[in-house]
């Protein structure tokens, strides 16, 4: 059950990503002051991708909650950031970021950490 | 785009913001779950019991502010460099599942969290964005 939890997680998480990245760059500079949280919450409410986003994040969510009830605060957290390689991998595909060797190389890194931690 | 001033200043306050804004709200939630006498399924009354619990609302309540941190983040850096900076937070999480809930790290995480650091710091000396931002806001 932990497993499919967690290929929940992964797969809604990075969907709400690739949706919240496109979206934000195109909305333009946002802030988390009082009145940039007013601006931004006004801003999610009028884009339909960024609403869809927090719908993925909510299923992502509430299988995570399950997740962390079941196993381990340290094998659930690290675990399901398993979703940010497959992310990266669709930010140069799907965004046509330019993923270099240095951010590719630490990205490989973090993986590492992220599946020793995992243990 | 990476050159309007202050942007890498606001970029970092951001990611600092949100860094130690997830881990605190996973630790609260961990923390409420745990302590939750019913087993999480699929049926939402069961969710919504579990939402008045102070810890779990009080995680919520951060995970939601992260949340909207990391939407503003993402509005001024990339996906590929937002997804491995932030994984120092999971550093954190080991550590707060450590202190608080007596959660076990061997020494093998504390290799993972070395790699973690080392990652982060490898990608943090990239350009933040490498895609057109919105010149102007909506």
């Amino acid at each position: 059950m932990k497993w499919i939890l967690l290929a929940i997680v992964v797969t809604a998480t990075a969907l709400s990503d690739l949706l919240q990245s496109h979206e934000m760059k195109r909305a333009g500079e946002q802030s988390v002051g009082a009145h940039g949280l007013a601006r931004l919450l006004k801003t999610i409410a009028m884009r339909r991708e960024l609403i869809l986003s927090i719908v993925c994040l909510a299923i992502s969510f509430f299988a995570f909650m399950a997740l962390v009830q079941a196993t381990p605060l340290s094998f659930a957290v690290p675990a399901s950031a398993a979703s940010f390689i497959l992310e990266t991998v669709l930010a140069k595909l799907v965004l046509k970021e330019d993923v270099g060797v240095r951010r590719a190389a630490g990205a490989v890194l973090v993986l590492g950490g992220v599946i020793l931690l995992a243990r | 785009m990476t050159d309007r001033p202050g942007l890498r200043f606001r970029t970092y306050s951001l990611l600092l913001l949100f860094i130690f804004l997830r881990p605190l709200g996973n630790l609260s939630l961990a923390w409420g779950t745990k302590h939750f006498p019913q087993v999480l399924s699929l049926n939402p009354a069961v969710y919504l019991r579990a939402m008045m619990d102070p810890f779990v609302a009080l995680g919520i309540v951060m995970l939601i502010l992260a949340l909207l941190t990391r939407m503003a983040l993402l509005s001024l850096a990339d996906l590929s460099f937002v997804l491995p900076v932030t994984a120092v937070g999971y550093v954190l999480a080991a550590l707060f599942g450590k202190v608080f809930l007596r959660e076990t790290v061997t020494a093998q995480q504390w290799l993972g969290t070395i790699l973690i650091f080392l990652g982060t710091g490898l990608v943090g000396t990239t350009a933040q964005n490498t895609t057109p931002l919105a010149d102007e806001p909506e």
